[in-house]
This record gives structure tokens, sequence and C-alpha cells, in this order.
């Protein structure tokens, strides 16, 4: 569904992405773990055109994303829930979700996708007409995935989403991750918490410094030492 | 003189200052910039509504809407041209390319017509009006009504349509937006039109109430009105409709107690005193509506 070949990113002369190829199937939750710094939110950023890379290509459901605009790869159904929320604090929460289906015109999908996203976080549904910058930290993360999901998408980005909560949400969200890809969602997930990233997803990438050094099935990661050692806490 | 008349008097003055303010506020709310171009729009405001009425004998009303969408697109134009690549280039880079537009559009303008003042026709004569006492003129309520219609008519759009809602989010965080599918470039296009729309109905305005207008007329209200928006907190929506009518409510005072020599001082002093005091101005920061 979704490939990267070879894709290499600099920041200037800071080589960030060197040479970097995954790939993640339909149907499947993928994970990437590493540590902070390592180039795993630069990865989702190029994946979503924010940055660009300067080699390799990005392919998905046969189209060539590299160097397509983020407004038309939303357009191709890849949403991406950014690190650290980024909810429009001064926009409500019914604003937010709003602009999660900016591109879409089918009212009677757009209201379906607006009550599948109250099913899966009620609060929101209460929180309505609240600023976002008045929810509280979990909420703004419901509100978040809420938002990406009003699009619609067939491969949802996720950039730590159990960033900064407290441990009884961190469980919800990946209850929640786990509802979303099976109602049919493809997931990218991206986790510093390498434990709950590796028991939901099917196969994962480690990245280090800008390279993939592992990738496999979780489960076999799981028993691989260098994970156990760097990023299972031994 | 009667405090109600000097009262109206004011909030005429500030809604000018208010409609040109905002233009400025959206415009730094989006893309940080102070648009230093943004006075010389209104004075080209001022000049198309001056040929609508002179040349195509058009009426009051048709001459403001057809001066909006005229402004509008030199709006949009100029962020084309001068801003839009220099959206990631140090801020005084995009500074003196904005005091640059402004002396190519006071200059071009005064190249193709002249340096001499225009005398705007009198659409409503002298005729005063009664109100609770005061005496007015027509035309102080005619810019009071068509300043508030349009002021409610952008709260409208930026609350309650598609594009005013992308705008808010992109000022918020552009990046963000640009993950919903919200194209960034059209969001600012859309600001700088609806800004330089409200700066053309101002000139028009503006032309009616003082009728002597020329090209360089939009560095003083330009001035001022960039007054009202820091006044207001520069990005604020609400701040430059409150900050405009404040200052016109001051200058006015200030020429009613007979200090008329120091209206525009005043003007600058209160600058001062907000910047020392209350650098974010009164509704800036602590209030999240930045467009």
């Amino acid at each position: 569904m979704l490939s990267l070949e070879a894709i290499d990113v600099y920041y200037g002369k800071i080589h960030a992405l060197k040479g970097v190829s995954l790939s993640v199937d339909e149907g499947e939750i993928v994970t990437l773990i590493g540590a902070n710094g390592a180039g795993k939110t630069t990865l989702l950023r190029t994946i979503s055109g924010l940055v660009r890379p300067k080699n390799g290509t990005i392919r998905f459901r046969g189209e060539d994303l590299t160097r397509r605009r983020p407004e038309d790869i939303v357009a191709l159904g890849i949403s991406h829930v950014p690190e650290g929320r980024r909810v429009f604090a001064n926009l409500t929460v019914k604003e937010n979700l709003e602009m999660g289906a900016y591109l879409r015109r089918d009212r009677a999908g757009i209201q379906a996708d607006l009550e599948r996203v109250f099913a899966l976080f009620p609060r929101l549904k209460e929180r309505l007409r609240q600023p976002a910058g008045t929810l509280s930290g979990g909420e703004q993360q419901m509100l978040a995935i809420g938002r990406a999901l009003m699009a619609r998408p067939k491969l949802l980005l996720m950039d730590e989403p159990s960033m900064g909560l407290a441990p009884v949400l961190v469980q919800t969200i990946f209850g929640i991750i786990r509802e979303i890809n099976a109602q049919g969602t493809t997931i990218l997930l991206i986790e510093q918490n390498a434990h709950m990233a590796l028991g939901v997803a099917r196969r994962a990438y480690v990245i280090e410094t800008g390279r993939i050094v592992l990738e496999g099935p979780s489960e076999a990661l799981r028993q691989s030492e260098k994970v156990r050692a760097a990023y299972l806490g031994g | 003189m009667n405090w109600l008349q000097q009262l109206l008097n004011g909030i005429s003055v500030g809604s000018i200052y208010a409609l040109i303010a905002l233009g400025y506020t959206m415009v730094y709310g989006i893309v940080k910039l102070i648009n230093f171009a943004h006075g010389d729009v209104f004075m080209l405001g001022a000049f198309i509504g001056f040929y609508a009425i002179t040349v195509l004998h058009l009426g009051f009303i048709p001459a403001i809407l057809l001066t909006m969408a005229v402004t509008s697109l030199i709006g949009v134009l100029i962020e084309r041209v001068a801003y839009r690549r220099l959206r990631n280039s140090p801020r005084i880079a995009a500074l003196t390319t904005a005091i640059g537009v402004s002396l190519f559009i006071e200059y071009t303008t005064i190249y193709v017509r002249g340096a001499q003042p225009d005398v705007y026709p009198d659409l409503f004569g002298d005729r005063v009006i009664r109100v609770f006492g005061a005496t007015t003129r027509v035309d102080t309520l005619v810019i009071l009504l068509i300043s508030v219609l349009l002021m409610l008519l952008l709260q409208w759009i930026v609350h309650y349509t598609k594009i005013g809602k992308a705008m808010r989010a992109v000022s918020y965080d552009a990046d963000a937006a640009r993950l919903m599918g919200i194209s960034v470039d059209r969001t600012i296009s859309w600001t700088f039109a609806l800004g330089s729309a409200l700066a053309g109905a101002a000139g028009v305005i503006f032309g009616l109430y003082y009728t002597k207008i020329d090209p360089l007329m939009g560095l003083i209200p330009g001035l001022k009105a960039f007054v009202a928006a820091v006044m207001g907190g520069i990005g604020s929506i609400p701040g430059a409709m409150v900050g405009g009518l404040l200052l016109g409510l001051v200058e006015t005072g200030v020429s009613a107690l007979g200090f008329s020599l120091f209206r525009d001082a005043v003007a600058f002093i209160i600058l001062i005193l907000i910047l020392l005091f209350m650098p974010q101005g009164l509704f800036g920061k602590n209030v999240r509506e930045k467009v």
C-alpha cells in the first residue's frame, strides 16, 4: 500500500534520514520505534509532504507521492496525527473536526464519520462547542485522532499518540488504535513506548540516527536482544 | 457643540481606522508581516471609488462594491508577487519589501494621474439628521452603517464559513492546517483579499467624509490604523475593531477639547504607552483569536 525506497532527507547539512526503505501493507498496523531524534517524526512528515526528500521515492496505492503537496497527499487518503497533537486551540472541537474533513464535499458521509468519531470518543461529543485549547491532554489527543479520521483516510500516520498521557489513558488510546484498525484503516505508528507499540503492531521497524537498523514481525523484535536492551528496558 | 455629536464623529472616524486596522491584523495574524502597503491599498480604494462615481457614474453602493472587488484583487496580487517568495525569509526582508511595495504604489499612482488632489463628489449634500437632539451629517451615519455591516460580515465569514475557519486554523498552526488538506497559499490569498476589500471600502468612505483625496493620503490613516491594530493586540480581529474605535474617539475628543493640533501626537503617545505597559495590546495573546 505504502512503500518508501531509499529516502534521503536533509535539514541543511544534517542528514536526517539515510536511505530509509519501508513498506506498509493494506490492513496492517506497522510501528516504527526509535529514540528521540532518530528521525521518526521526520519520516512521517516526509510521507505527508511537509518535508521534501532529496532522493528516493514514496509510492502509495500506485501513486508517486514524492514531491507532492500535503493537500494532495491528504486527498489521496493519508492522514497524519502530528506529534504533540497540534489541535487548533482557537477553534472549537466541532470546528477542529470540520477542518479534518476540509477536502470533502459529501455532507452525508461527513456526518456519518462525525458519528463514528463520537462513538470512538464520546467525550468529544460533550465538549463540542468548547475551544480545543480548553481540553485536557488526553482529550486533545482524542481530538487530534478524531480530526484525522474525519478525512476518512485509508492510511493513518500516528506520531507518538501516547506522549505525555497518564498510563490509563495510554491503554485507552491503544485500544482505540486497535479499533480504528479493525474498522479497516491501515496504520503506521511511531512510538517511544516500544512495549505498547510492539503489542499492537504486526510488524515493526527500528530506526537509529536516520537509518533503519532492524525490521521484522513485532514478536520477533520483542525477543531480539538488541531491542530488549535498547527499547524495552532490558 | 454637543457630546453626542462628538461621539458620533468619533465613532465614524474610528470605524474608518478599524476597517483599515482589520487588514493589518488579519495579515499579521496569518503571515506575521506588517503589510506597510496596506495604507496604499486604502488610497487606491479611494481613487477607484472616485473614478467609479465620477467616470462610470455609479451610485454610492455599487461604487463601494466595485472598489472592494478591485482592491481585493490588488491585495491578492501584492501578496502573490511581492510577499509569497519571502514567506520563509527573515522578517526584515519582508518588511523592507512591504515598504518598497508601498512606495511603488504611491509613486506609480502619482506617475499615472499626477500628485494633485481630487475632490470627492458630494453624494449626500449638506443634509443633516437630528438624533436625540444632536445634529449630524448624513454621511456620518452612512459611514457608521457601512462599517458596522462590513465588520459583522467579516465576523460571520471568519467564524461560520469554511474559508474563515481555515484562516483561523492556518494562523494558529500552518503545518497542522496543511495536514488537514488546507491550502495555505490559497488561505493567505483570501486573507489578503478580505483585508484589502475592507481597506478599499474604507478609502471610499474616507473620500466621502473628508472629500479630499491624493496619492499620499494613505500614509497617516495607514499609520494610525496600524496604531489601532497594535492597541487592540495585533492579530486580534475584535482588537482591531475596538482599537480603531478607541483611537477615533480619543482623537475627536482631543480636537473637541480644543487641542486639535495635538490630535496626531496623542494617537502616537497612546501607542507608546500601550507598548510600554500592555505590550500585547488590549486583546492580544490571552484571547487566542488570531487571524
